[in-house]
């Protein structure tokens, strides 16, 4: 699960970790309200109005912007509310249709007074999958495309391993302060920061926390200036409060959906719809949707319950797509018995009725010749098949 | 011969009297699994489908002479049951349970590196030595004894891997789901090493998918060590970078965690990769007329 920027960074601070400071706004009049609060705080008229989404690259879309005054703050949020943000991050990129921005966030101007003698830094953490364990990713490249700098500079992208049974140790956040060439008291801000930051990383069972930048400001302090925050999805029952934070908004409508059916549904844009029991048996058939001539649809694993109620709420949700020309249900049977899918498949497709696309049924394991003769036997413009060549077979021959 | 898991094997189930544990147990008790007992904590003294329930897995360990659990606990109890079997002594352990938090799962793995065990899974369909012992949720009947071993991150791919073997006129040594999270106990490589070092095996199916290095790592160990023909794929050819595909694992991150990278890779180290998964069975059978 993702967190908004002004939401990783309250989590941030509630473990110590300094921030950029900021106010939440969803319309130009709270922008207003939040821009006079944080001039009284501040006592400088400079502020950013930083739009939420989850995405990144937001200031190339335009849509993170520095107003001087009041009547800037009203243009650029009246501007920035609303509007629909392309960012390199946000669904086909520059290109595609970009995300509605519904909150900007009106953040103080961390770099003040001194902008020169601030310095940008990159600071991670994620667990390393090859060493089991947490990894804090750092640079002295910050503000910039880590992936970038991890291509083109891998010398200057430092990673420190932390021993899951000891926890990040003080010796650690000192070599971060010195690797990034933090001086006097930049350095015990600098261990602060890193220490409180894990604490936050592990104490919210994130599985990913980006900072960038980290800024050292003129003054020697160390701060968030953005957040992202993705939190496991595995850990949330234990923080119910960060589970309520979650921002439907942001996600696909029809994957929130299939969510709450208990499917689990990725959108993609090919014409042959899927409906498979399992995650890896489900990308297998979206690649042998490919390899006979289609492109996948969609990724849909319908679980370990297959039954009627789940197939039709499958079916209403890929023929929602006019893009589909087929689907192909490939289903086996292990614990799920075929002949009930089958059942299934057959009522659910008398339930919705006209329907106007082709379906492949392919069900094999327990009871796959019964499941065979209930399809065959129904009456339905639907082709059985058992062998997964044959569902290719017949995928392509419904595509020509 | 075959590998983890054997007709003598002394299985005991750790959340034996939950819904999922007593109808796993259940169909493996049915297939000739010797279990010897089940854990639920509380119930200690109990008979369960004949079979007497223990307090610890230190109980079944002493009195049962348990070697090898297979885990039914849920998510939140699961990394705390894979740490009781390995202090109890418990050799091989197997945990089916899917959506273990991974912090959970970072530290569980770090104390079983001190002890003297293996960990298969979570979020995996178990192990099976055909005829012999059928330690998880997979269908037996789909399987014959035979000489394939089968190494998956998957549950029914590997079901549509091993019934393509049996189809194919061959059978399976031993099957081995090592699990779709980030963490799990076997590594594909440590799995593909215990069936290369296994006499009655034959030839290798490894099914992997998008997300990590572990099929590049295998695939290493294969070109230096290998003895045997290894069919392979890899799941996620079409899958979007970015986005989780269902297994917690299952994500594109990098360049090098695409199915065409990681293909490439097999590929170079003589692996057999099959670019359709309709095509494994028929791809072993050929591989072992060579």
């Amino acid at each position: 699960m993702n967190l908004h920027e002004y939401q990783g960074k309250a989590l941030l601070k509630s473990y110590g970790v300094a921030i950029q400071e900021g106010i939440l706004a969803q319309s130009v009049d709270e922008a207003i309200a939040a821009y006079e609060q944080m001039r009284g705080r501040t006592g400088s008229d400079v502020a950013i109005v930083k739009a939420q989404i989850h995405a990144g690259g937001r200031g190339k879309g335009g849509g993170i912007k520095l107003a001087k005054n009041l009547e800037e703050v009203k243009t650029h949020a009246g501007n920035i509310l609303g509007m629909m943000l392309k960012t390199p991050q946000t669904p086909g990129g520059l290109d595609g249709p970009g995300k509605l921005v519904r909150k900007v966030l009106i953040a103080e101007d961390a770099y003040a007074p001194d902008f020169n003698a601030c310095k940008e830094f990159y600071v991670s953490i994620l667990m390393d999958r090859q060493r089991k364990c947490n990894v804090i990713v750092y640079s002295t490249e910050g503000g910039m495309d880590i992936e970038e700098v991890a291509e083109h500079t891998p010398h200057l992208l430092h990673k420190e391993y932390i021993d899951p049974t000891l926890g990040l140790q003080p010796f650690q956040a000192r070599k971060v302060a010195f690797n990034l060439g933090l001086e006097g008291t930049a350095i015990k801000e600098m261990v602060k920061f890193i220490t409180s930051l894990y604490n936050a990383f592990v104490g919210a069972d994130a599985s990913l926390f980006e900072i960038n930048p980290c800024l050292k400001t003129g003054d020697g302090r160390i701060i968030a200036v953005d957040s992202k925050v993705v939190l496991d999805d595995n850990a949330l029952y234990r923080h119910p409060e960060l589970a309520d934070q979650r921002d439907t908004d942001e996600e696909d409508p029809t994957e929130v959906e299939a969510k709450s059916y208990g499917l689990n549904y990725v959108q993609l844009s090919g014409n042959v719809g899927c409906m498979v029991n399992g995650a890896g048996l489900a990308m297998a058939t979206m690649d042998i949707i490919k390899l006979s001539g289609g492109e996948p649809a969609n990724f849909l694993d319908v679980g370990g319950t297959a039954d009627a109620k789940r197939v039709e709420n499958a079916f209403r949700i890929i023929l929602r797509d006019d893009r589909v020309k087929a689907i192909l249900i490939n289903i086996f049977g292990g614990i799920v018995r075929c002949d009930r899918v089958a059942q299934g498949v057959v009522d659910a497709y008398n339930n919705i009725g006209n329907i106007h696309v082709p379906i492949i049924v392919r069900l094999q394991g327990t009871n796959a010749d019964l499941a065979k003769k209930i399809i065959d036997d129904s009456g339905l413009e639907v082709y059985s098949a058992i062998a997964l060549q044959e569902a290719a077979d017949l995928v392509k021959k419904v595509l020509s | 011969m075959s590998v983890l898991v054997n007709k003598n094997s002394r299985i005991i189930v750790q959340g034996y009297t939950g819904k999922e544990g007593t109808f796993h147990a259940e169909q493996m008790i049915e297939y000739g699994t010797n279990v010897v007992g089940g854990v639920t904590p509380g119930k200690g003294g109990e008979l369960h489908l004949g079979r007497p329930v223990f307090n610890t897995v230190a109980d079944a360990v002493q009195k049962a002479g348990a070697d090898t659990s297979v885990i039914f606990v849920p998510p939140a109890f699961a990394a705390d049951a894979i740490m009781e079997a390995a202090d109890a002594g418990i050799k091989v352990i197997i945990c089916i349970t899917e959506g273990i938090p991974v912090q959970d799962m970072v530290k569980a793995k770090a104390y079983l590196e001190k002890r003297d065990c293996r960990l298969v899974g979570p979020n995996c369909p178990g192990v099976i030595t055909p005829d012999e012992a059928k330690c998880g949720i997979m269908p037996g009947f789909i399987h014959r004894k035979g000489t394939i071993g089968i190494v998956s991150r998957s549950g029914t791919l590997t079901y549509e891997a091993v019934d393509q073997v049996t189809k194919a006129g061959l059978g399976q040594s031993t099957c081995i789901g090592i699990g779709g999270d980030p963490i799990v106990g076997t590594t594909t490589k440590e799995a593909v090493e215990l069936l290369m070092n296994d006499p009655e095996t034959e030839g290798i199916v490894m099914i992997g998918e998008i997300g990590g290095t572990m099929e590049a790592d295998a695939a290493r160990y294969i070109k230096e060590f290998g003895t045997k023909p290894v069919v392979g794929f890899i799941a996620g050819q079409t899958a979007p970078k970015g986005r989780t595909m269902g297994h917690a694992g299952a994500i594109i991150g990098g360049k090098d965690d695409t199915a065409a990278a990681k293909m490439k890779i097999m590929e170079e180290c003589g692996i057999l990769v099959v670019n359709s998964p309709a095509t494994i069975g028929e791809t072993m059978l050929k591989a072992l007329k060579k």
